[in-house]
């Protein structure tokens, strides 16, 4: 209460936004911080959705999970659960996490865990697994399960180390100020990030006493190799951000946007916990050499929340780097994009600058009402997993959500605060 | 065959499409083509002239849909092409000065040098929201657009007064403010006659007499044709008159409308009697009763005119209304119709209410489609009138309709006299005259061969200021063998008198009334208004704005498109998020 117009509530958004303080605290097992995380529940991305309507990717990420956890001995094992309902879903959202691609988590995985420190509220993430056959896209052989483990007990623990080494954790903020200048947008391209990542918790790791020499070497030697690693730091945090931008209770700013490959889903702030769906679109992109689009699965993923909070495909300008690898032209088309995102993001955040932009803050607050009234939607930079488990990355592109969701969104708002046709 | 072809996403304003439709109709091998935006009620269009396909449904309203009835296949691809190189002429252009326009209220504010007004042109289903938008920014508002509703018109023009700003309009086809011709107007001389009118033609047809006399209006405000309802209550009209009266360059305030409502135009009148100046009103079809010591009652626009610049040179009003004498026409017995085919609604009107007062006995029939005069013998059609222009362009734009009108009337035996307007002036067609003359000439000769012969009276509403040149215009109507009257006036009343009718002027004398004392103040934004060179947000027609900038004020180009992709449900919801302010939040 207390705004006296919708501008005004999403005023306070936004500067809920900007205030945030993310902090990374710390990696523990997804249980320790997700209750509901008991034998046999599984979290996935985007908005609810049931075990039969998953893309093939995300139905092998689970069978992968299972395999992982250990509730099944093989794949006919675990697909049995699945098909016969015996395992619970609940969308990462619903438990203040995120998840990359399929974002299938299990009870026993590591989690990134961010603080915002301004609110109080954390959010969590798994870890990047690099590329190739990995679990987010659906792959689920020996060496997936293996790495699995590996970082359930090695990178887990000694990243734990490292963060609670340092004093309140890593200021998240700092780090995506320092990257976006040089040249990340953390969606598509997080190698800066990911390097000064690596350069703060390097010095930490190789002085761990308590840690064997070859697992911190192996650690090393991961984070060195894993571009995309800060991707899940960056979605952890736009998570602790948004979640506590969305306490303000009002307005129309999109507080979070997500995909599980059949429908798209988006909250804003006036409508708390309350997804608006429709279904998902498919990205537009390059592919690798001998696939094509039609090898694509369905737009998927909690990633979107980079773009939520105003960086992601919203901030092209920043990483000119990746326009062509997405697709889009070059600089002018980047810049393009950026200047278009300004139709439909109310404000600009003064904590992340962008150079290329002359110095314009990173987009900020998506106004769903806006994006009604332009037609305009959040350009979202995206992986683009194979349709088929298992196979991985594909390609890169763009994607935009349905403009369904921002409509049945704002609809629903305005019938609470009273309108009738 | 019907074929069709669907652009999506690409708008164009109505205007755009329906010249490029009359552009594709002349296409050799193309029976029958129509170019519109997908919207459902265009649809209905398509479908009742006959042009209705399945793959129409498909459409969305910010589509541009093309139907085209040809008998090969291949002329589909030539009707694309064409309607490609068009449609890119239109962007291009757009291109060249990208930077000066906007596509929605935020960059049309942000490249706006301090606006006071936004000329609004777009479909009516979405004017009255874009106008609330120029309200709640500040802006006066002049809303050309009809299908306006009634009710939207009231709470326009009630939140306006309250901001202390004035709506003209809606249909509001014509204005000056400040010397600034805005839609359709003349290019009329500053002068100290300052004009209020519920009507389009009207106003112009008074200006342009008044230029003519050598005296001038820097001021014509245009109320829309429904301010003097009952609902409105003339809230444009009394907030117009009493800034007329405030400004100290206006020495003559003059009043055009239809009769208005009892209550209203007693409400109007009383402020009137309020007024030191000199007043002229004219409420036309009402016959003056009575004079008054300060207000002369006028029964047309010509008197209306003329008064205002006796009164205006200091002069006692005195008008003659005045009958083309020299008019060499041999009628038969038979021949005893008046016919008029007008493009200025007002000017229809007139000559409605003259031929009605000369012709008392003959009972008109009851009024049906555009007719504004239907009798045994004479008829009057407004062109106008949304029944002849849906889906078509304007009369005073596209000729078509007026030589189809011509051509019939010419050809029955019964028709004595042919009247016609040629409004000119920013907006209407560049060269009408030239449209019309071939036509004339014809129905002309034709009848000569059937051993008739015919009056064609044509009056040119302009100036020679104006684009197309009054001169040029009339000389081309009378080289046609045209008789050329100065006004609308004097072309109905020698009509009248050549089948043997006669209007009598009315004789009254100047009674005194009584009136509550009103307070004539006005908010200092509409003096400003009027007072100073209107900046302006043209919010559609693009040629609104040419003409803007051209008469050297400043004007910024909104491209407008339906928001929310035209979806009316989403457009309410949108306006009512956007100026929602309660307690629930």
């Amino acid at each position: 209460m207390g705004y006296k117009t919708i501008n005004e509530a999403n005023e306070a958004v936004n500067q809920k936004i900007i205030a945030a303080a993310p902090f990374l605290t710390d990696v523990v097992p997804a249980k320790s911080v997700i209750p509901e995380l008991e034998e046999h529940v599984l979290l996935h991305a985007g908005p609810p959705i049931k075990y039969e309507n998953m893309t093939d990717p995300m139905q092998g990420s689970c069978v992968g999970a299972i395999l992982f956890e250990g509730w099944a001995e093989d794949e006919e094992g675990a697909r049995e659960l699945l098909e016969n309902n015996k395992i619970t879903f609940i969308p990462c959202h619903h438990v203040n996490a995120v998840g990359p691609m399929g974002g299938i988590t299990s009870p026993n995985m590591p989690v990134l865990v961010v603080v915002n420190k301004e609110n109080g509220n954390e959010a969590y993430c798994q870890m990047n697994e690099g590329i190739g056959a990995v679990l987010r896209f659906g792959a689920y052989n020996e060496q997936v399960i293996n790495r699995l483990h590996w970082m359930k007990d090695v990178l887990g623990p000694v990243l734990s180390k490292a963060l609670k080494a340092m004093e309140g954790g890593l200021n998240v903020n700092v780090l995506i100020a320092k990257a976006i200048a040089m040249g990340d947008e953390f969606h598509q391209r997080n190698i800066a990030a990911s390097l000064a990542f690596l350069k703060e918790v390097a010095p930490i790791i190789s002085a761990l006493e308590d840690v064997e020499k070859e697992k911190r070497t192996e650690v090393i030697q991961f984070l060195a190799d894993t571009d995309q690693f800060f991707l899940n730091v960056a979605m952890a945090t736009g998570k602790a951000m948004m979640d506590a931008a969305a306490t303000i209770g009002h307005g129309t700013v999109v507080t979070a946007m997500c995909r599980n490959g059949e429908n798209f889903g988006i909250r804003i702030a006036g409508m708390g916990d309350e997804w608006f769906t429709a279904p998902v679109n498919t990205p537009q992109g390059l592919y690798f050499t001998g696939y094509s689009a039609e090898d694509a699965n369905t737009d998927i993923g909690d990633s979107a929340i980079t773009e939520t909070m105003g960086v992601g495909g919203v901030a092209m300008i920043a990483a000119p780097a990746v326009t062509r690898f997405v697709g889009s032209g070059g600089f002018n088309d980047a810049l393009e994009t950026s200047n278009q995102m300004t139709e439909i993001y109310i404000g600009e955040n003064p904590n992340f600058a962008i150079p290329t932009w002359d110095f314009k803050g990173a987009c900020l607050g998506l106004d769903a009402r806006k994006v009604v009234e332009t037609g305009i939607t959040p350009v979202i930079n995206t992986g683009i997993a194979h349709k088929i488990a298992g196979y991985g990355q594909i390609g890169a592109g763009t994607v935009n959500p349905p403009i369904e969701c921002f409509e049945k969104a704002i609809t629903a708002y305005a019938e609470k605060l009273g309108f009738k046709e | 065959m019907l074929y069709t072809i669907i652009k999506e996403n690409t708008y164009q304003d109505s205007i755009v499409l329906m010249l490029l439709s009359n552009k594709l109709s002349a296409m050799d091998g193309v029976n029958k083509v129509s170019i519109m935006m997908g919207t459902p009620a265009n649809k209905d269009i398509f479908k009742s002239s006959g042009l209705g396909t399945d793959e129409l449904e498909k459409a969305k309203p910010n589509d541009i849909v093309i139907v085209v009835d040809a008998e090969q296949e291949e002329k589909v691809t030539e009707v694309k092409e064409e309607v490609e190189a068009a449609l890119k002429g239109e962007s291009g252009s757009q291109d060249a000065s990208k930077d000066q326009e906007a596509h929605n209220w935020k960059r049309a504010l942000e490249l706006a040098n301090n606006p006071n007004l936004a000329l609004i042109s777009i479909p009516g289903q979405y004017a009255a929201m874009e106008a609330e938008n120029a309200l709640n920014e500040g802006l006066h508002v002049f809303m050309f657009s009809d299908n306006v509703a009634k009710e939207d018109e009231v709470k326009l023009k009630q939140m306006a007064h309250e901001k202390g700003l004035l709506v003209m309009g809606p249909d509001c086809g014509t204005g000056i403010i400040h010397g600034l011709p805005l839609a359709f107007t003349n290019i009329v001389k500053e002068g100290d006659i300052g004009v209020v009118g519920a009507s389009g033609t009207g106003i112009q047809e008074v200006t342009t007499i008044i230029d003519r006399y050598g005296k001038g209006v820097t001021n014509a405000i245009g109320t829309g044709g429904r301010d003097l309802s009952t609902e409105v209550g003339a809230i444009t009209a009394l907030d117009s008159i009493k800034a007329l009266n405030e400004d100290p360059k206006v020495k003559v305030i003059t009043v055009i409308s239809k009769p208005p409502a009892k209550e209203v135009q007693e409400k109007v009148l009383n402020v009137l009697r309020n007024i030191e100046k000199p007043v002229v009103t004219l409420f036309l079809g009402d016959k003056p009763a009575y004079q008054e010591e300060n207000i002369y009652h006028a029964y047309t626009l010509e008197e209306a005119a003329v008064v205002s610049v006796q009164l205006s040179n200091g002069e006692k009003p005195n008008f003659e209304p005045k009958v083309k004498e020299d008019v060499n026409v041999a009628l038969k017995d038979s021949q005893v119709g008046i016919k008029g085919y007008y493009s200025g609604g007002t000017l229809a009107y007139e000559a409605a209410v003259l031929v009605k007062a000369a012709f008392e006995d003959e009972v008109p029939e009851e009024k049906k489609e555009a007719y504004i005069l239907k009798t045994k013998h004479h008829e009057i059609i407004d062109l106008g009138d949304d029944i002849y222009t849906q889906g078509k362009p304007h009369p005073m734009i596209d000729p078509e309709k007026r030589i189809e009108m011509l051509e019939t009337s010419g050809n029955d035996p019964e028709t004595a006299v042919i009247m016609i307007d040629n409004v000119i002036g920013y907006g209407s067609h560049d060269d009408m005259a030239n449209e019309l003359a071939p036509t004339i000439k014809r129905v002309l000769e034709n009848a000569r061969q059937d051993g008739r012969e015919l009056a064609v009276l044509a009056t040119v509403v302009g100036t020679e200021q104006d684009p197309q040149g009054y001169d040029k215009q009339v000389e081309t109507l009378r080289e046609s063998g045209a008789i050329i009257c100065e006004t609308n006036d004097q072309m109905v009343r020698t009509a009248i008198n050549l089948v043997g009718g006669k209007v009598e002027q009315p004789v009254v004398d100047v009674q005194t009334f009584d009136h509550t004392k009103e307070d004539l103040s006005v908010d200092e934004k509409i003096m400003s208004l009027i007072n100073t060179k209107p900046s302006v947000i043209n919010i559609g027609l693009k040629s609104f704005t040419e003409a803007v900038q051209s008469s050297g004020s400043e004007c910024v180009q909104f491209n407008w498109r339906p928001i929310a992709g035209g979806d009316e449900k989403l457009m309410k919801v949108l306006q009512f998020l956007n100026y929602y302010e309660g307690d629930k939040i």
